[in-house]
């Protein structure tokens, strides 16, 4: 057990270097000389000895590799460098936006799973076929369905027509509802169908009769052993929407004017900040590798048969 | 074939044909505008209702096809080539290869596909080209991971065994027995992820980094219509449900392809 | 009154009707079993009595009279307080049957948890005694351990654990013992007649396998097709069957032929195997699969290789047609060249034949193959030839152009049979071959097989674990067990006079016809 948990540690740490290193190559060393075409901008009127000042303070000018290990160091201690756009450590901006985005994935987490496991076990509860049907071609649906778009949607029916929510002010959760729905929706999708598959294969296991011929009720069946087998495929996918809901909080934030990692992504693209891209990038890589990583470590507890292989 | 699969056919057809053959649907300009009929609600004369600048919504959401949907041409073909021979070269060959392969994967995935797609657009620039380009990049691991699945699951039937057992080489069996039997799942991906593709491009224009304004590529129509979403709903609603019908319907052709094979 | 009184039902398959006019008796006590081939029905038949027919299916008419209560007009509801109180089941396949998440002490105390027998301290205790009854040694650590840890013959005794538990009247037996080994089998089959005199429980046994239908029945009925053939005391229908088709299974099931002894002609050897081992290495622990195996076939004769699971018997089969490459020892066959014309030479007819076709490929494309790859004759030729090789394993040239999902078990076989002929081949290694495949089918591949060694000259590795065809096909057989070959000799030999300890005990196994 030791060996398997340091051996999926190092895997995830190597996936982290592997994806900091990539997108380092992409952001940093690839476009060139991202501070020399903000600052040798002529209408600033910085002359060439003020421009050779602020590059050494950014560290540009460096050979590649030193650069490269400086900022690795940096990243391994915590110090993510300065952005460009507004000369602020890019720590600071992160502090700053990350906990209305933690407020807002983690929220839409929970409601993605309450969706996904409400659709699943009614889909499999349901006899009519037409209402499973209609209750497995929800997932679909939502993972058709552009989040900007419902978002908009989302305003448009709540707070202009139905006047439910305040478009402007109103309390904290009131703000929180609409984005975190938004959010959730198309997270929601996968797991519902991998749970919903999940539940259609365990059901097809020749251990399901068995129990029935114990004499147990549909719910006994679906509660104490269909679901328990089923969780475990979809906790894989709910793991792997973990990234999902970063990338998915740029859109959110955007479309409700949210401060947050998504509206700071949105910033730093536009203003080509690539210290605070590179930033956002490797904590979107080190949250999915975290959480997945926490998911494998959790698999061989709830499921016996991987103790022994690990 | 059920009828939400002829349903599905039909939009498709139907969307490839706004691409190709706009001038067959609308008569109107997608560009130029009428100032004195703006903002009209969807009506006999306007089916999706007019913008703030007079021009006819339909028409521009029948011209703006051809950009989302050469956009998730050109994202699948990058996805599909790349992924695929990485997955089929992985899968077949083995060992270090497989493992660097895997780790590569292992990486693309733990960075979500739109900041993966932002990184690809802070290095190569905004514009309907990098965009694609950009979502392409980001549906290269899944390719990979399906192919090469699909390999190593073909590769340890009994069949290609007894392939080689009747004395077929190595190239022969992968493109007798291997590739066929691989590629239905492939297929099946690919018309998931011509939808995917098209989520992902509008969003892109949405967020600005697509198409230049006056293009009517649908994120950027919908972009637009934010501005007047207290007045004037169908500017966002209606080209927002063209996408949403688009890519329900290339995923239940993906589905129908994955159950039944190409 | 009976314990059991099926009349005339009749179940359809969403609408199809599956099953008809079915009418047997179950009386106290007594083993009733139901034979018959897949597709008969004799499974549809059980689940239908113990109300778990699958959602598709119906049960359109007739009654299921349980002492008293008709069951066939019970709702679901009230079917549960039957299930596990009144009637068990023992599945079929014992490696799936069994929660993988759960312990075992966990799924036999549910079956009491549901029927509300006592607390926990009372289950706690009735699992173990349980466990113990089903002869699992040390019963208190057995209950806290997961299926997965446990062997299969172990886990038939925890799924018999789990339908005596609450001591029912009649125990549905649904094919209980296919899945395992012959000698697990005989003590499986042993501890299900205990309990059956214990506790006075009548027992349903739905089964392929008429060897052990007629060896542990009171009364046999025999189905085909979804009805009743003929039914009886098992000592009547076995010595004077009525039904043309009770004769013919009787007559094809190789348990209970008399056949003669093939006798090994002497001829110079065509395969010889010395010292063959295999080690496997699974992590940092290494496993002896095959541990210096030897023996020599001589030229147009079938030497059979029998073991049980585990044996060694397969990864030898594939050191032979070289797809295993073996850690040392040598494999030699007589005129192979040693490069890829080997294949010409040597061929492998798998276990299961939907598996070893191509499903994209059409019939005359699969068996056409080897021609291709050793380019043999131009398209002309070589289609002819897919022709002849047809008619030779008696298949009909209409089916050249379906796919091998389009045919039966048998059919499929048999064109692996022909593409395996196809390059004109000396030696053919059959693993399994004709194990999956019902008893009528079986008999007509396995006279096919004689059939073509005797135009050919073809030599045969034999792999198998059903020492029945065994005796009926072979020349030579050579017994393996844990990786050794324990005994080797004619046919006649090793089956008349066994002179290893675990021979004696394989051949024990092997279900007699009447009691």
């Amino acid at each position: 057990m030791t060996r398997y948990l340091l051996s999926r540690v190092g895997q995830a740490a190597l996936v982290l270097w592997a994806a900091f290193t990539a997108s380092y190559v992409l952001l940093q060393l690839l476009p060139g000389d991202s501070i020399l075409i903000k600052f040798q901008n002529p209408e600033l009127g910085l002359s060439p000895q003020q421009i050779a000042e602020i590059r050494a303070y950014y560290g540009a000018g460096d050979p590649p590799l030193l650069d490269y290990l400086n900022t690795l160091l940096g990243f391994l201690t915590g110090s993510f460098g300065y952005s460009i756009d507004t000369g602020s450590p890019v720590v600071e901006r992160l502090a700053e936006a990350l906990p209305e985005t933690a407020k807002l994935a983690s929220a839409a987490f929970v409601l993605a799973v309450l969706i996904a496991v409400l659709i699943a076990f009614a889909a499999s509860y349901s006899r009519t076929s037409w209402l499973r049907g209609a209750l497995l071609s929800v997932p679909s649906l939502f993972i058709s369905v552009p989040a900007f778009w419902l978002g908009i949607l989302l305003i448009q029916v709540f707070s202009f027509r139905l006047r439910l929510v305040p478009v402007i002010g109103g309390g904290e959760l009131q703000q929180l509802i609409l984005p975190v729905l938004t959010l959730a929706v198309p997270i929601s999708a996968p797991i519902a169908q991998v749970l919903a598959r999940g539940i259609d294969q365990v059901y097809a296991q020749p251990f399901v009769p068995v129990i029935a011929a114990k004499g147990a009720t549909r719910w006994w069946i679906l509660w104490r052993h269909v679901a328990r087998n089923a969780v475990l495929p979809a906790m894989t996918v709910a793991g792997l929407t973990f990234g999902e809901l970063i990338a998915g909080s740029v859109v959110t934030e955007t479309v409700f004017g949210r401060g947050g990692i998504g509206r700071l992504t949105e910033q730093a693209v536009n203003a080509q900040d690539t210290p605070v891209m590179l930033a956002v990038v490797v904590l979107a890589a080190a949250v999915f590798v975290l959480v997945n990583l926490v998911v494998d470590v959790l698999f061989p507890v709830l499921d016996p048969r991987l103790k022994a292989a690990s | 074939m059920k009828g939400g699969l002829i349903l599905s056919w039909l939009v498709i057809v139907l969307v490839l044909l706004w691409a190709v053959v706009p001038g067959v649907f609308t008569g109107y300009d997608p560009i130029a505008g009428v100032p004195a009929e703006k903002l009209q609600a969807p009506g006999a004369e306007h089916l999706f209702g007019t913008d703030a600048v007079g021009r006819d919504m339909f028409a521009r959401v029948v011209h703006g096809a051809v950009h989302s949907l050469s956009g998730a041409f050109v994202a699948v073909a990058v996805g599909l080539v790349l992924g695929t021979l990485l997955g089929l070269l992985a899968g077949s060959a083995g060992g270090v290869l497989d493992a660097v392969v895997m780790r590569v994967v292992d990486v693309l995935l733990s960075v979500p596909g739109l900041l993966l797609a932002l990184t690809v657009i802070i290095l190569l620039g905004p514009g309907t080209v990098n965009v694609a380009i950009a979502v392409g990049i980001g549906s290269v691991a899944a390719f990979v991971r399906l192919s090469r699945s699909e390999v190593v699951r073909v590769r340890r039937t009994d069949y290609v065994e007894a392939a080689f057992g009747s004395g077929g080489r190595f190239p022969v069996v992968l493109w007798r027995h291997v590739l066929p039997n691989s590629l239905g799942p492939v297929i099946a991906l690919a018309a998931l992820q011509f939808g995917v593709a098209i989520l992902a491009i509008s969003t892109l224009g949405f967020l600005g980094y697509g198409a230049e304004p006056p293009t009517p590529e649908w994120g950027l129509l919908i972009a637009e219509g934010r501005n007047y979403l207290a007045t004037s709903w169908w500017l966002t609603t209606l080209p927002g449900a063209v996408v949403v019908a688009v890519v329900l319907a290339a995923s239940r052709i993906s589905r129908s392809i994955a159950k039944e094979g190409p | 009154m009976s314990l059991l009184d099926v009349r005339d039902i009749a179940v359809s398959y969403d609408g199809r009707r599956a099953v008809e006019g079915i009418s047997f008796t179950v009386e106290p006590g007594e083993v009733v079993a139901v034979v018959g081939e897949s597709g008969s029905g004799k499974t549809t038949t059980a689940h239908a009595i113990i109300g778990l027919l699958p959602r598709n299916a119906s049960l359109d008419a007739g009654q299921i009279l349980l002492g008293e209560n008709d069951l066939a007009t019970w709702s679901a509801r009230r079917m549960e307080s039957v299930r596990g109180a009144q009637i068990g089941l023992i599945p079929q396949d014992p490696s799936n049957s069994l929660d993988p998440v759960k312990t075992i002490g966990a799924q036999i105390g549910e079956v009491l948890r549901i029927h509300k027998r006592g607390d926990r301290g009372t289950i706690r205790r009735r699992v173990v005694e349980l466990l113990a009854r089903v002869g699992l040694p040390d019963p208190q650590a057995r209950a806290r351990q997961y299926p997965h840890e446990l062997s299969g013959g172990m886990r038939q005794r925890v799924l018999i654990a789990i339908a005596i538990a609450l001591e029912p009247r009649l125990i549905i037996a649904d094919e209980p013992t296919s899945a395992l080994d012959v000698t697990v089998q005989r003590r499986i089959l042993d501890l299900v007649d205990d309990l059956r005199a214990e506790f006075g429980t009548a027992v349903l046994l739905v089964t392929h396998d008429l060897g052990v239908a007629a060896s542990r029945s009171d009364r046999l009925v025999v189905m085909k097709d979804g009805r009743v053939e003929e039914q009886g005391t098992t000592r009547e229908v076995m010595s004077a069957p009525a039904a043309e088709y009770t004769k013919r299974l009787l007559g094809d099931a190789p348990a209970l032929s008399a056949r003669p002894f093939k006798d090994a002609a002497a001829a110079e050897p065509a395969i010889v195997v010395r010292d063959l081992v295999k080690e496997f290495r699974v992590g940092r622990s290494s496993f002896l699969a095959v541990d210096g195996a030897s023996f020599e076939v001589p030229r147009g004769t079938t030497h059979a290789l029998v073991g049980e699971s585990g044996s060694g018997k397969t990864t030898t089969a594939r050191m032979v047609v070289r797809f295993t490459e073996p850690t040392s020892g040598t494999v030699s066959i007589a005129g192979a060249p040693d490069d890829r014309r080997f294949r010409r030479h040597v061929q492998l007819v798998y276990q299961n034949p939907y598996g070893s076709l191509d499903p994209r490929q059409s019939i005359a494309d699969i068996v056409e193959e080897p021609l291709r790859n050793f380019r043999l004759g131009d398209r002309a030729t070589r289609r002819a030839r897919v022709g002849e090789l047809l008619d030779r394993v008696a298949l009909s040239r209409d089916l050249l152009t379906r796919r091998p999902r389009e045919l039966s078990g048998g059919q499929r076989q048999r064109v692996a049979i022909a593409r395996a002929l196809a390059a004109g081949p000396e030696v053919i290694v059959l693993d399994e071959a004709v194990s999956a495949l019902d008893v009528t089918v079986q008999a007509q591949i396995l006279d096919l097989l004689e059939q073509l060694q005797r135009d050919l000259g073809l030599t045969y590795l034999f792999i198998s674990h059903d020492l029945a065809v065994v005796r009926q096909i072979s020349h030579t057989v050579s017994v393996m067990n844990r990786g050794r070959i324990v005994e080797s000799g004619t046919t006649r030999q090793v089956f008349t006079e066994p002179r290893h300890e675990y021979t004696r005990e394989l051949l024990a196994a092997i279900p007699e016809p009447v009691r």
